[in-house]
C-alpha cells in the first residue's frame, strides 16, 4: 500500500518537474539555435551547462527514486591549455596572448562532439511530454475521487475503480521512466570507451612507476647487501692468501669469517629472492604458496583452494603479494587470532577472500598498504573490496576477472533441444515453399493470368477459398522463416541480444 | 660395510663437491644424478642407504625433487632421503614428515659449507633419525609462540625445544648447549610435561611427536 502511495507521490512531483522543464527547454533550445544560426556561439556552452546541470540532477532522481542508477555519460573535459615555451597560447594555427580563447575552443569542441550532449537535448526536449504520462496516475486518482466523493451514487464503484488503477499502474510507470533515463542518459559507448582508455592509462602509469620503484629496491638491496658481503669475502680471502704461510691459525680464522660473510650474503639473496618471486609460488603454484604463507603467518589460517588451472606468472605473483599483504595487515593492524582464506577460479575469474575476526575499521583511503594491493591489482583489471565494520569481522575480497585464460571456457547455456533444431531446420529449408511458390507467386500469378493454374495448389480450390488460402500460406512461411531465425536467438539471449539490440545502436552510443 | 648414498643436484660444482664430500666422509656414492626422472629410477633401483636431493631438479625447475623423493618414499617406505634446497617452506617439511616414519631431513644448501654438521645430519638420516633445519623450526616456533603452552617454557627449554625438533639426542644437546646429559634429559622431561606429551626416549619418535604437536598447535 505505502509502497503506491509514494510511486503516485514520485511520480506527481517527477512529472511537475518534467511539466517545468518545458521553460527550460524552450530558453536552451533558443540559445542553441540562436547560435547556430545567427553564429552566436556564446549562448552554446551556457545552454550546454544548464542542460547538464539538469540531466545531472534526473541522474540523481533516477537512482533515488527510480531504482536505477545511471551513470554520468560525458567524455571526459578537455585538459587546462599549456603555454607553449615562448608563453603564447596556441590553438590550432592561432596564438593568443590569454589561455582564455583555446580553453574556449577546446571546451566548445569537447561539448559540441560528445553525442552525450545531443542525446542530453533530446531527452530535456521529450521529458515535458513524459511529465504528461507521468502526471496520469495523480490526475486520474484525483478525478476518480472527486468524481466517487461528489456526483452520482453510481459513479462511487467506477470513480473507485479509476483511482486503484491509476495507483497501481504508478510503479510500472515509474519503472518505465527509468528505462527511458537510462535509454537516453546512460553512458554512451563512446563515454565508456574512454572512462576505460583513462583506466588503463592511469593502471599503466601506476604499474610502470611501481615497477621502477621496485627495481630500484632490489638494486639498493643488493648493492648494500650481497654486493658488498662478496666484496668482504674477496677481501678476506685475499688477506687469507697473503697470511696462509706466515700465521696459519690467523689464516684460518679468517677463513671462518669468509664463511660466515657467505652464509648472511646467501641468507640475504634468499629473502630478496622472497620478494621478487617467492620460491615456492614458482614451483607449486598459487594455492600451495597461499598455504606457506598461511603456515608462516602467525595467526591460525584455514586455507581452501579450489583452482584447476595456473593463473599466469604475473596474475599469480600479483595475487600472492596481496594476500601476503593483507594477512600482515591482519596479523598487525587488525588484532586478529584467526583467518580464512578461500581461493577460488570460476570461469575465468579469479577470487580471494581473506576474512578474519580482529577488531576491523581497515579503511582503504587511509592505508597504504590497501592502496598498495589495488595498485597490484589494477595492472590485472582486478579490484579489492574491503568490508570492516568496527568491531570486526573483516573482509577482504580480491577479484580478478581475466585471470584465468586457461580455464575451457563453459558455456552457461543448456544446449538447445532437439526438435528445436528440427523446426529450425524445417523453417530455413522448407519456409520457401508456402511462402514463395505457394504464396507470393501464386498470389502475383492469380493476379495476372487467373486461367493459368499451373502447379499453385491453391488455384485449385473453390474462387472464395483462394485469396485466403494464399494469405495463409504467406503468413505460414513468414512464420516459419521467423521462427528459425527466432529460437536460437530465444535460446541465447545473453549472447545475440548483448550484440544487436536497439540499444546499442541507439544514437550513436 | 660403506654406506651407500644417491646425489641428485643439477648444478655441476655442487653436485661434484657433495660427491668428494660425502665419499671423504666414507660413504660410497652409487648414483649422481641431475634431473627428477633419473633420481626415481635410481632411488627405485638403488635403494640407497640415504639420499642427498636438491628440491629443484630439471627438467621443470619445480619441486621436481621433493616430488621425485615423495614418490620413492611411497614405492619404498622409510627410504632415508635429507633434501637440500636454497630456501625452506614449512609447506614441504610437513609434505615430507607426513608419512610419518622417519629417516627425513631438509636442509637449507647453506648447512653444507660446514662439513662436520652436515655430514652428521646426514648419518643421522641415514640411521632413521631426522634432520630439521633451524630455520624451519624457527619459523614453526615463531608462527606457534603465540599460542598455547609453549609460551611457558623458559628461555632455556626453548632452545632444548628447538634443538630436540631439529632431530638431535641429548648427547647433541648437551655438547651444543655447554650442558651435562643429565641436565638436558631434564630439560626434555619438563618440555614434555608442559606440552603434555608422552616421554619418550627414541630420538626419532621425540622429534615427530615435537613436530605434530607444534603443527596441530596452530591449526
Amino acid at each position: 500500500m505505502r509502497r503506491y502511495a509514494t510511486a503516485t507521490g514520485r511520480s506527481l512531483l517527477l512529472g511537475l518537474l518534467a511539466l517545468a522543464d518545458l521553460l527550460l527547454a524552450m530558453v536552451t533550445l533558443l540559445g542553441i539555435v540562436l547560435s547556430f544560426t545567427l553564429g552566436m556561439i556564446f549562448l552554446f556552452t551556457p545552454a550546454v551547462r544548464v542542460i547538464r546541470w539538469r540531466t545531472t540532477l534526473a541522474r540523481r532522481l533516477s537512482g533515488r527514486w527510480l531504482g536505477r542508477e545511471v551513470g554520468p555519460s560525458y567524455l571526459p573535459p578537455p585538459p587546462p591549455v599549456r603555454p607553449q615555451p615562448d608563453g603564447w597560447y596556441r590553438y590550432d594555427r592561432q596564438l593568443y596572448k590569454t589561455p582564455r580563447w583555446p580553453e574556449w575552443n577546446n571546451r566548445w569542441k569537447w561539448m559540441c562532439s560528445d553525442p552525450a550532449t545531443w542525446r542530453d537535448g533530446l531527452w530535456l526536449l521529450l521529458n515535458p511530454l513524459m511529465g504528461v504520462v507521468l502526471l496520469l496516475p495523480a490526475v486520474a486518482a484525483g478525478y476518480g475521487a472527486a468524481a466517487a466523493w461528489r456526483w452520482h451514487p453510481a459513479a462511487l464503484p467506477a470513480g473507485l475503480a479509476v483511482t486503484a488503477a491509476a495507483v497501481a499502474a504508478a510503479p510500472r510507470l515509474l519503472r518505465f521512466y527509468g528505462w527511458w533515463h537510462e535509454l537516453l542518459l546512460g553512458p554512451t559507448a563512446k563515454s565508456l570507451l574512454a572512462s576505460r582508455i583513462h583506466t588503463l592509462d592511469q593502471a599503466r602509469l601506476e604499474t610502470a612507476d611501481s615497477q621502477a620503484s621496485e627495481l630500484r629496491r632490489i638494486e639498493r638491496d643488493l648493492h648494500d647487501g650481497a654486493q658488498a658481503r662478496l666484496v668482504a669475502i674477496g677481501m678476506t680471502l685475499g688477506a687469507v692468501e697473503a697470511l696462509v704461510d706466515s700465521d696459519p691459525a690467523a689464516a684460518k680464522a679468517l677463513l671462518a669469517k669468509a664463511r660466515d660473510a657467505s652464509s648472511t650474503a646467501l641468507t640475504e639473496l634468499r629473502d630478496l629472492v622472497r620478494g621478487i618471486h617467492p620460491p615456492v609460488l614458482a614451483e607449486r603454484g598459487l594455492g600451495d604458496a597461499v598455504r606457506a604463507l598461511a603456515l608462516d603467518s602467525p595467526l591460525k589460517a584455514e586455507v581452501t583452494v579450489d583452482l584447476k588451472t595456473r593463473p599466469e606468472a604475473p596474475v599469480e605473483s600479483a595475487a600472492y603479494f596481496s594476500v601476503s599483504e593483507l594477512l600482515t595487515n591482519a596479523a598487525r593492524h587488525g588484532g586478529a587470532d584467526r583467518v580464512w582464506i578461500d581461493v577460488s577460479g570460476r570461469g575465468k575469474s579469479l577470487r580471494i577472500t581473506v576474512t578474519d575476526d580482529g577488531s576491523g575499521g581497515a579503511d582503504p583511503e587511509r592505508g597504504s598498504g590497501l592502496r598498495g594491493i589495488e595498485r597490484r591489482l589494477a595492472a590485472f583489471d582486478g579490484v579489492l573490496a574491503v568490508s570492516s565494520p568496527r568491531g570486526g569481522p573483516t573482509t577482504a575480497t580480491i577479484d580478478l576477472p581475466h585471470a584465468l585464460v586457461w580455464e575451457e571456457e563453459r558455456d552457461p547455456r543448456p544446449r538447445m533441444p532437439r526438435w528445436k533444431w528440427l523446426i529450425v531446420g524445417l523453417g530455413y529449408g522448407l519456409g520457401w515453399l508456402p511462402l514463395f511458390a505457394q504464396g507470393v507467386v501464386a498470389a502475383v500469378m492469380k493476379a495476372v493470368a487467373p486461367e493459368n493454374k499451373s502447379w499453385f495448389y491453391t488455384l485449385y480450390l473453390p474462387e472464395s477459398a483462394q485469396w485466403p488460402m494464399i494469405a495463409f500460406n504467406v503468413v505460414l512461411g513468414v512464420g516459419m522463416y521467423a521462427a528459425a531465425v527466432l529460437i536460437p536467438i530465444q535460446h541465447s539471449r545473453e549472447r545475440w541480444m548483448a550484440e544487436a539490440t536497439p540499444r546499442r545502436l541507439w544514437l550513436d552510443r | 660395510m660403506r654406506p651407500r648414498a644417491v646425489i641428485a643436484e643439477d648444478l655441476y660444482l655442487l653436485r661434484e663437491g657433495l660427491v668428494h664430500l660425502l665419499q671423504a666422509h666414507g660413504f660410497e656414492v652409487v648414483a649422481a644424478v641431475e634431473s627428477g626422472p633419473e633420481l626415481l629410477k635410481a632411488l627405485t633401483a638403488e635403494r640407497p642407504d640415504v639420499a642427498v636431493v636438491d628440491v629443484r631438479l630439471p627438467p621443470t625447475f619445480t619441486d621436481e625433487g621433493l616430488q621425485a623423493a615423495l614418490a620413492a618414499r611411497q614405492a619404498v617406505p622409510g627410504l632415508p632421503i635429507l633434501v637440500l634446497s636454497q630456501h625452506v617452506e614449512q609447506l614441504y617439511a610437513r609434505e615430507l614428515l607426513a608419512d610419518g616414519s622417519g629417516g627425513i631431513g631438509y636442509l637449507l644448501k647453506d648447512r653444507v659449507f660446514n662439513a662436520d654438521q652436515f655430514v652428521d645430519a646426514v648419518r643421522r638420516v641415514a640411521a632413521g633419525g631426522t634432520a630439521m633445519d633451524p630455520e624451519v623450526i624457527a619459523k614453526l616456533l615463531a608462527s606457534t609462540a603465540r599460542h598455547g603452552p609453549l609460551a611457558a617454557l623458559t628461555p632455556r627449554e626453548r632452545e632444548v625445544l628447538e634443538l630436540m625438533a631439529e632431530g638431535r639426542s641429548n648427547a647433541a644437546i648437551s655438547q651444543r648447549l655447554f650442558l651435562s646429559e643429565s641436565a638436558v634429559g631434564k630439560h626434555t622431561a619438563n618440555i614434555f610435561a608442559k606440552l603434555g606429551l608422552g616421554p619418550s626416549d627414541d630420538d626419532n619418535r621425540r622429534v615427530l611427536a615435537v613436530l605434530t604437536y607444534l603443527n596441530a598447535a596452530r591449526s
